[in-house]
This record gives structure tokens, sequence and C-alpha cells, in this order.
């Protein structure tokens, strides 16, 4: 007989799962699988006689319905304050709906059939015409249509409500109403994980405001999900583990504490805008690629993305990712953002980075890269318009071109998107038809006829990292003049300045992606010149909130007009150093 | 019967609130309220139907009173369109 070893146990297989990060915070614990029984409906003739009773036993099931939906709102004013109750608002007014129920009593006094059928069958009409719009706030309705016949028919059968759960669990469902969510919270809930729902469906709302972390749009967790399943939910960014291993769990663990810390730092500046004492607002924004995880927290202190890296989605594929790839990450950053607004760069590609073709240059900074690449490649550009398109039906999408030199790169690429926009059309595809368009202005040429550039697109970006090396002839990679990398350098800051002003002058906003955008050292200086928009590295989004609300902008305005008569990096520097030091001791600099 | 021609101007279309406040308005009117989306009719007085309707910003709609009061309707409705439903 063999003799029972610990490793002849079965452990359950680690599963790991992605969906939309709905609600920051990490949660570790045991899974609750909630279903929702559909109501069984039966068709039934009734007898003449039996009407007014039918009429009267729907007339209670809709007064109880109205009741239950008073006790949750009650439940959500005092849990969430008077603005979150407008969420069950929708499903109170269908029962209010004089025109509906009008139509549903006629029905059954015509037609002698029982109130449930004639609910179902009146309801699921509009349910049906709203679950199959384009339009993605409607679909998201019909859940809250198909709540409300839900609750009817629940209360005609007299059935009772689940809610009330044995201990702490994660609550896994296929869907999660607004009124399912609400409910559940009585419980000791650590976090909520659905199928389905986006970013604006109503379990996210509402996790977010019970500070409930939650991931949506996980496709099949309640499929493979047992009840009392060990599982780990990142709500920072999408992801769900069930059967975590132990070296999981650890990681988690101390992911969460690092969170914690991060909250810390940026706790009561989440909310507050990026504004200075006098009143002047900027954007604040941050930069992602997809090799970091979405990570929800640090963006949630932010206007939206600033710079999404397109090109990341090429990393490590031997072919570029077709339309459809390209369409569902961006689509999914959309969603996750929404409604802040995420800035799309297409492919920069070449030189240093991602190589499409090994193709052999001198110099590769100065070569083929970025734009150039796309516009002598328009098949493939056009798939990337194509699918950043398709992602913008939530108006949150914006798109900017990498490496422009010439005003002419932006027309030949405003052309191209121009064909994208024709062939989505003539397909039936919807898109923003107004996206709106800037350039990255990096390679000097660009700097210099800005406000040329300003006339074809919204806004412009300056990419520090690359203008700097073009503008003063260094490469930041060699050792020998990597600090002569200056980004103080007078010529640098009167150039931004330049930049700023001609872009000012044509009604665009400028913003910076670069790495300078998030150097508090330079902060003050890029406010005072004029910048409308600072896209930063999301680790130092509460520093860089912390300087501009802390300052006024006409003081900020004094201290570049200083430093753009200065002759020398070091005087610049030693000057932002001192006044950084008096105004902001505690702010490391460097 | 009086019929005007209206243009939703709120960024996120007719969405619940704002529809909310078309169908309380609607119903302070004797007259019969009709919209009309590309063919598809819904009643106005209806929150249901407003809901299936799906208007985004800038579709096109047209509004349908009929009875005693229709002008006096009219006016009132097509004022709340243009208003943007006090949005900003």
């Amino acid at each position: 007989m063999k003799a029972m070893t610990s490793e002849s146990v079965q452990k359950e297989k680690e599963i790991i799962l992605k969906g939309i990060p709905a609600s920051p915070g990490i949660a570790i614990g045991p899974v609750f699988l909630f279903q929702k029984q559909a109501p069984v409906v039966e068709e039934r003739s009734i007898l003449n006689e039996d009407v007014d009773r039918e009429v009267a036993r729907l007339e209670q099931a809709v007064a109880r319905s109205h009741r239950e939906l008073g006790k949750i709102l009650e439940f959500a004013q005092k849990k969430l304050g008077d603005d979150k109750v407008k969420i069950f608002e929708a499903q109170l007014m269908i029962l209010e709906d004089s025109v509906l129920f009008g139509a549903i009593y006629s029905r059954i006094r015509k037609e002698l059939k029982n109130a449930e059928y004639v609910v179902q069958d009146e309801i699921g009409k509009y349910h049906r015409l709203m679950a199959a719009s384009k339009d993605e706030y409607t679909r998201e309705r019909a859940h809250d249509v198909e709540d409300a016949r839900n609750r009817m028919l629940r209360n005609l059968q007299e059935q009772k409500l689940i809610s009330r759960l044995e201990g702490s669990s994660v609550i896994v469902s296929s869907y999660l109403t607004a009124a399912d969510a609400m409910i559940l919270s009585r419980n000791e809930v650590l976090a909520y994980a659905t199928d389905i729902g986006g970013i604006t469906s109503h379990t996210a709302l509402l996790s977010r405001a019970l500070k409930i972390p939650a991931v949506v749009g996980l496709r099949n967790v309640s499929h493979v999900a047992h009840d009392a399943d060990r599982v780990i939910l990142d709500g920072y960014s999408g992801t769900v583990i069930l059967n975590p291993s132990e070296e999981n769990v650890k990681r988690y663990e101390t992911k969460r504490d690092r969170y914690h810390e991060f909250e810390a730092r940026l706790a009561g500046l989440r909310e507050l805008p990026a504004e200075t004492l006098d009143g002047r607002r900027v954007e604040l924004s941050v930069n992602v690629e997809f090799e970091q995880e979405l990570e929800f927290i640090k963006i949630q202190g932010s206007d939206g993305i600033g710079l999404y890296r397109s090109e990341y989605l090429l990393v490590g594929k031997e072919v570029f990712p077709s339309e459809e790839e390209q369409y569902q990450q961006y689509r999914l950053l959309a969603e996750t953002m929404y409604p802040k607004r995420v800035i799309i760069r297409t492919f920069d590609i070449g030189g240093d980075k991602v190589m499409l073709d090994p193709v052999k240059e001198n110099n590769p900074f100065l070569g083929w890269r970025g734009i150039r690449v796309m516009l002598d490649k328009p098949e493939l550009f056009i798939e990337q318009l194509r699918a950043i398109l398709r992602a913008s039906t939530r108006k949150n999408v914006a798109m900017m071109f990498p490496m422009i030199s010439s005003i002419k790169e932006v027309r030949r690429a405003k052309k191209l998107l121009e064909e994208a926009k024709r062939q989505l059309r003539k397909e039936n595809v919807s898109f923003d038809s107004r996206i709106k368009i800037g350039v990255m202005v990096e390679v000097p040429s660009a700097a210099v006829t800005a406000e040329d550039l300003a006339e074809e697109v919204s806004f412009l970006s300056i990419g520090t990292n690359d203008l700097i090396q073009y503008l003063l002839a260094v490469d930041r990679g060699n050792d020998i003049v990597s600090d002569l990398y200056q980004e103080f350098h007078p010529a640098v800051i009167r150039f931004l300045r330049r930049i700023i002003e001609r872009g000012k002058q044509k009604d665009v906003w400028v913003g910076m992606c670069g790495e300078m955008a998030g150097d508090p050292l330079a902060t003050l200086l890029l406010l005072g010149l004029g910048l409308d928009e600072f896209s930063v590295v999301p680790n130092v989004l509460p520093e860089i909130k912390k300087i501009i609300r802390s300052v006024k902008y006409a003081d900020a305005r004094k201290i570049a007009n200083k430093a753009l008569t200065m002759q020398t990096e070091d005087e610049v520097k030693d000057y932002l150093k001192a006044v950084m030091k008096k105004k902001f001791p505690d702010i490391p600099i460097d | 019967m009086v019929q005007r021609e209206v243009t939703i101007k709120n960024r996120a279309g007719l969405h619940t609130r704002p529809a909310a406040s078309l169908v309380k308005l609607a119903a302070r009117y004797k007259a019969d309220f009709l919209i009309d989306k590309d063919g598809f009719e819904i009643n106005g007085k209806s929150i249901i139907g407003v809901m299936t309707l799906a208007a985004e910003q800038g579709a096109k709609l047209v509004l349908r009173f009929s009875g005693e009061d229709e002008q006096a309707a009219c006016n009132a409705v097509v004022d709340l369109f243009e208003s943007g439903f006090d949005e900003q």
C-alpha cells in the first residue's frame, strides 16, 4: 500500500484572470458566489372575472418593489450621501412610469394573461432594444430595466431577497446591480468581482463610493470560481487570482502595504485639482505603458493619461499586432479611464526603440523613426488609426503623432486619418468624429515652426527627452557627454517659452510629457512659462500637485522670467534650488 | 398637432438625469407627446421609452405634441432642450 505523503495531496490550480479595474484596493479572502435566479415566468390565461384580482396583485407587487427600493435608497443615502443616490433613480422612475403601466394593465385586461407574463413581455421589449444599442451608456441602463423587471416578478411570486452572508468575503457574480451591491455591502464585503460591466457600471460606481475594491469585465470569473476558493483581487490592475500560490499571496500583501503608503502621500490631494492659489488650473496627467499595470490609484489623482506609448504593444512580438488586438487594448484603456481623457501616441518606433525590420542605420537617432516609419507604412498606420478611432466611442480619446519635423508630415498623417474615418463610416462602425489630434514637439524644427503646426492640430506636447538631445547635440546614452544633457540649459528654457507662446497665440494647449514635467525642480519654472499640461510618471504625481497648489501663478511667472535672463544652467539650477528649499523644504531635490 | 426638431446639446446625451427632467416636464401638460428619432417613435412621457432612445450628443429628434395645450407644451419642452437641460 502506498503511504500518503504531502506531495500526493492535490492542490487547486492557480487561475489568473484580467478585467477592468473598477475600484482601487487589494483584497485577499474567500469567494462568495452570488448567483441570482432569474424568476421563472409562466404564461397563463386568466378568466374575465379574475382580471381585477390580477391587477390588484400587480399593484401590490409594484408597491412592495417601491418600498424595497426606498429602503435601499435610504441605506445608500446614509452610507454614501445624496448624489450617489441618483444611481437608483432610473429604477424608481420606471416603477412610476404611468405610460408603461398603463400599457401593462391594459394588456392584462385585453389579452387575459397573467401579470408575470405581461410584465415580462412588455418590459422585455424595451430591454431588448436597449441591450442591443450601440451606445455603451444605454446598454448599461438596460441592466436597470432588467433589475426593475426582476424585482417586480420576484415580488409577484413573493420571493425573498438574499442579503445576509457569513463572515467576510469577496463577492463573485456574473453581474451586480446597484441594488445588489448596496444590499450586500451590509455584510463584510472585501471586494466585488463580476463577469460583465464596464467602468461606469453601477458596481464600479458604488464600489468606489463604498471604498470596496472591485474588478469588472472579467468575462468568466463566476464560472471558474467556486464558493470558498481563496482569491486575491487587485482593484488597481484589474487582476484576480483564484487559488493563489503562497508566493503570490506574499507579493500582494507587500503590494497592499506599498499602496497604503502611496495613498497616505496622496491623501487629501487626490480629488483636488492641480490649481494654483490664484486660480490657474493646469492639467496633471500620467505617462503610461501597459508594461506597468494600470495602477489605478496613481491615475486616480490625475486628470487622465497624457501619453500612452502604443509601441509597447510591439515589445516581444514577432509580428505587428492586428487592428483587433490594438483595438482591444485601446478600448480597455479608454474604458478604464473614462471619463478622463486618454492621449494615445501612434507608434514611435525605430532608433533606440523597438525595430520593425532589422534595418542597419549609422545614426538611427537621426534616421528612420517615429512618424517617418508609419508614413512609409501607410497600411499599418491606417490599421492603428482605425483601432484608435474605434476605441474613441466614449469621446475620451485623443491621438498624437511622434517625432514630427515638418507640417507636411502632419498633413499626410491627417489625410490617412481621414481615409481611416471614411472606411469606418462605410462599414457603419462608430467613432468619435471630432477626435482631437496633437503632435509631439521634440524635433527642433517643430519647435521653431510651432505656430504653423498649431494651425493643423488641437494641442502640442513637448517631448523634452529627445528635444533636449537634439537641441544640445547630446546623446544621453553616451557616458562621456551625458552630463551635458541639461534640462535647465538657457537654450532649452527659451525654446520652451517660444513653443508655449506660439501655441497660445494659435489657441492650442501646450503640454509636456518628457521627464522634465515630472521634475519637481522644474515645476515652478514650467508653470511660470505657461505650460497647460504636465504628464508625469505616476509616482511623482502627489509632489507635483502639491507644488502647483501651493503657489500663485503670478509668482511662478516671476520665477520663470528671472530664469529666462540667466546664461548658464548652473545659475538657473542654483536659483530654483534656493526657491524650492525655501518654499518646500520637505520635497527632496537633488 | 405641433412639431419641432431639436438637437441634443448635452455632452453625455439624453442620459438618466435629463431624461427624468424631460418626462417630468411633459407630464405637466395634457397634450400627448411623441419623440421620433430616425423613424423610431416613443411616448415622451414614458421614462422607459425615453431611455430606449439612446440619444447621444448631436442627435436630431422630432417632437410632436397634440392636445389642448400643445403649443405651451412644445415651447416648454423645446426650451429645455435648447438650454442643454441646464448641464454645464
